[in-house]
């Protein structure tokens, strides 16, 4: 009998914008089985899976799909573990439609098979079911791995190397393990007990973790590297940009790495039960149009802003965030200012922001990006009322590293250089990889770059003399 | 956990505050700061250090009660418990032989500017420090001072130790002392970094100064901590904390560091006398 070929996804349960705008629970609430089951169901079983081919760690996604079907959740989600550490992560945050759900094939006359939602469900369905599978672990080498970073890129070779008998030690600079998992995604895109959950995983596997600990000023590289045989560095992307435009050091203006920080590290939006302050302005201003910006604009509604803004120079077709994100955000009833670019911020006599000034613009020849160059329209100029602005334009890679590591090869942006198929850094026995190399990029990209670390640092070490 | 060593009120309101942690005591120097956190509900504060011993395995900050959290540091007891304690943050003050370097300490800052003093003697430079406060009963560690310092001026505002006035008598003071330095170093409230770098720009002396701005990661990675030094913005945890105090813009300063005033005393609003029954 022939499938009959269907081409309509199953929507994902979500919590009405009405009613999420006003807490901090999570907005997907993720397939039941009998979605999951009817979803994973539409999967052509294509003799060339291409959806594998989008996947940066090369998850076995027809192998899962159909342990979907056959309901055998306990066999997809192995699966699935085979080759990513932090399933429940990546389910929620990949830019599936990026990457394995761009190539499927129902992608051509439909909708693709919606990939992280089931990746999501599984890894969900096996932390309520209360029993954690764990891969065996190989006998002990002997070798001892320093992982600088505890995002998704540090766990990501954590997870490999110690699967491989590897001992491993994870030094971390914050108070809580995750990275960017941790103080930058919000909670109502990523609970942070979920980040908790994969962080205890991989732990389980014998994985120290090291926290306080700020590698290149606590303890410098070559200090690790006479106790340990190998370094990874994912120190993450550190210095915030902003715009360099006058007015930016107004009270108020803030980086949306401080801003996501005071709410999700800090637990900010609990104050005063936690300690740490976050201001509740009723004109909320984000400048970008990535993920972040999302996340700051959706946080700024949620901590009770009555106007969020989003300005952005470009228009809609280029936001580079997820559109998923772009169409919560809308719901939610965030603005978007297309086409407009701030050029100064004006303040008080206390200091405090009030007001900006934007210029319009139009969309020219393409750049170097293929998208086209927003070119200011003269005399446009136009003022905004404003008491709190985010920047979420991007982050340069933390400079700590570079700055106390002799002989560590450092690239024009300040970014560490890394092989970009083995993660080798120019210092023998130190490999790098994430944003710390790339600058601001994806989760996903940053788990790739680890799994190649991962296996070059293995050779490495299986190859060393003892 | 991190194991509270110390924890004692030395003057009014300033606390000396001792904590275990061997990892940064390894490897903090003069200048540099921690960041703790008093509690799991707790906010990340800096604190500038003003002494350490890597046998031992600890680190000791002078911090002043003014809000919430650090109201929370002061009622710790040695061998309670601190969930954070991270360093060493920041760059180290920079230590080489400058000839006549004058040291001006106040308030916390007379804690963190000791190191610098003791390690610039050893750089075989000329030291002499000047403590300041309202009273001479605010004024602490003279002694150890006096072992690292070629003389040891104080000024008081009431005039009950020293000289009488505010720093704004600098200059007067360091001709009655005969002291022309070469270098001068500040540590302590802005305000008085503020003044003092004001009245050393006409006597054209470079003046370091250690700032203290809101923070909360300490590693360059929120930004919070920006000021402008020179027309630049610079980030005080990992340019910094030190800059020329010349080169500041305090006014910008002054009003990044009073964002979250209300907030940070808003606990102790809420602490009447019905919340200690």
């Amino acid at each position: 009998m022939v499938k009959k070929i269907d081409y309509n996804r199953r929507p994902m349960p979500k919590q009405e914008p009405f009613e999420r705008i006003k807490n901090f629970d999570e907005v997907a609430l993720g397939y039941t089985e009998q979605l999951a089951v009817e979803e994973a169901s539409r999967c052509l079983g294509c003799k060339k899976p291409l959806c594998m081919d989008g996947c940066p760690v090369a998850i076995d996604i027809p192998g899962f799909v159909s342990a979907i079907v056959e309901r055998d959740f306990a066999a997809g989600i192995r699966k699935i573990k085979a080759t990513n550490a932090l399933p429940a992560v990546c389910g929620r945050v990949c830019p599936q439609e990026e990457q394995c759900e761009k190539t499927c094939v129902l992608g051509k006359k439909g909708e693709p098979v919606a990939i992280g939602r089931l990746e999501r469900f599984l890894a969900d369905w096996e932390a309520s079911s209360g029993t954690i599978e764990r891969p065996d672990v190989a006998a002990p080498t002997g070798k001892k791995v320093a992982i600088v970073g505890s995002g998704p890129a540090g766990v990501t070779v954590a997870n490999d190397l110690a699967l491989l008998g590897h001992e491993i030690t994870i030094f971390e600079a914050l108070h809580d393990a995750g990275g960017v998992l941790t103080y930058g995604i919000p909670e109502f895109r990523l609970p942070k007990a979920i980040v908790r959950r994969e962080v205890e995983y991989v732990k389980s596997l014998g994985v120290k973790l090291h926290l306080d600990h700020v590698v290149g000023k606590t303890k410098t590289i070559d200090k690790l590297m006479e106790t340990f045989d190998a370094v990874f560095v994912a120190a993450g992307a550190g210095l915030p940009w902003f715009l360099e435009i006058p007015g930016e050091n107004l009270n108020g203006v803030y980086s949306a790495n401080e801003y996501l920080t005071r709410c999700n590290l800090m637990k900010g939006f609990r104050f005063p039960e936690y300690d740490t302050p976050i201001k509740r302005p009723s004109r909320v201003v984000v400048f970008g149009g990535g993920n972040v910006a999302m996340d700051s604009a959706r946080t700024a509604l949620r901590l009770g802003a009555d106007e969020v803004h989003i300005v952005y120079r470009r228009s809609r077709q280029e936001l580079p965030a997820r559109l998923e994100e772009v169409e919560n955000a809308e719901e939610e009833g965030v603005i978007f200012d297309f086409l407009t670019l701030p050029v100064q911020l004006i303040g008080n006599e206390h200091g405090w922001l009030t007001d900006l000034e934007c210029l319009r613009m139009e969309l020219g020849e393409p750049d170097d990006s293929g998208r086209r160059r927003p070119v200011p329209i003269k005399g446009s100029e136009f003022k905004m009322k404003a008491d709190a602005a985010v920047c979420s334009i991007g982050n340069s890679p933390n400079p700590l590293i570079p700055m106390t590591t002799p002989g560590l090869e450092v690239g024009r942006k300040g970014n560490i250089v890394a092989d970009e198929e083995t993660g080798k850094t120019s210092r023998e026995g130190v490999w790098a990889g994430g944003d710390v190399v790339t600058g601001a990029a994806t989760v996903i990209s940053a788990m790739g770059a680890g799994r190649k670390a991962a296996k070059s640092i293995h050779e490495y070490l299986v190859n060393q003399k003892t | 956990m991190y194991a509270v060593v110390e924890r004692q009120m030395i003057v009014p309101n300033l606390h000396e505050f001792t904590v275990e942690a061997p990892e940064v005591a390894e490897s903090v120097q003069a200048g540099n700061f921690v960041i703790v956190r008093p509690d799991e509900m707790g906010e990340r504060m800096p604190l500038s250090v003003a002494d350490w011993d890597p046998e031992a395995g600890t680190v000791t900050s002078i911090f002043m009660q003014v809000g919430g959290s650090t109201a929370k540091l002061a009622r710790l007891k040695p061998g309670d418990t601190i969930p954070t304690y991270v360093g060493p943050l920041g760059k180290e003050t920079k230590i080489e032989n400058f000839g006549t370097v004058l040291c001006v300490g106040g308030c916390y800052g007379i804690g963190s500017l000791y190191p610098i003093a003791r390690a610039l003697k050893a750089a075989g430079n000329t030291v002499h420090t000047l403590l300041e406060a309202r009273s001479s009963f605010l004024l602490y560690w003279q002694d150890r001072f006096e072992k690292v310092s070629d003389s040891v001026i104080e000024l008081t505002r009431d005039g009950t130790a020293g000289y009488k006035g505010h720093i704004s008598r600098l200059g007067e003071i360091l001709t009655l002392e005969k002291i022309k330095p070469d270098l001068i170093i500040v540590n302590g409230c802005t305000f008085l970094m503020m003044k003092a770098s004001k009245v050393t720009e006409p006597m054209a002396v470079k003046t370091i100064v250690n700032m203290n701005p809101i923070m909360i990661d300490g590693t360059g990675m929120c930004g919070v901590c920006r000021l402008t030094v020179d027309g630049n913005v610079k980030f005080a945890c990992v340019d910094g904390p030190d800059f020329d105090g010349h080169e500041i813009d305090w006014e910008e300063f002054l009003k990044r560091r009073q964002t979250y005033n209300p907030e940070e005393v808003h606990p102790l609003r809420k602490s009447g006398c019905v919340s200690h029954f």
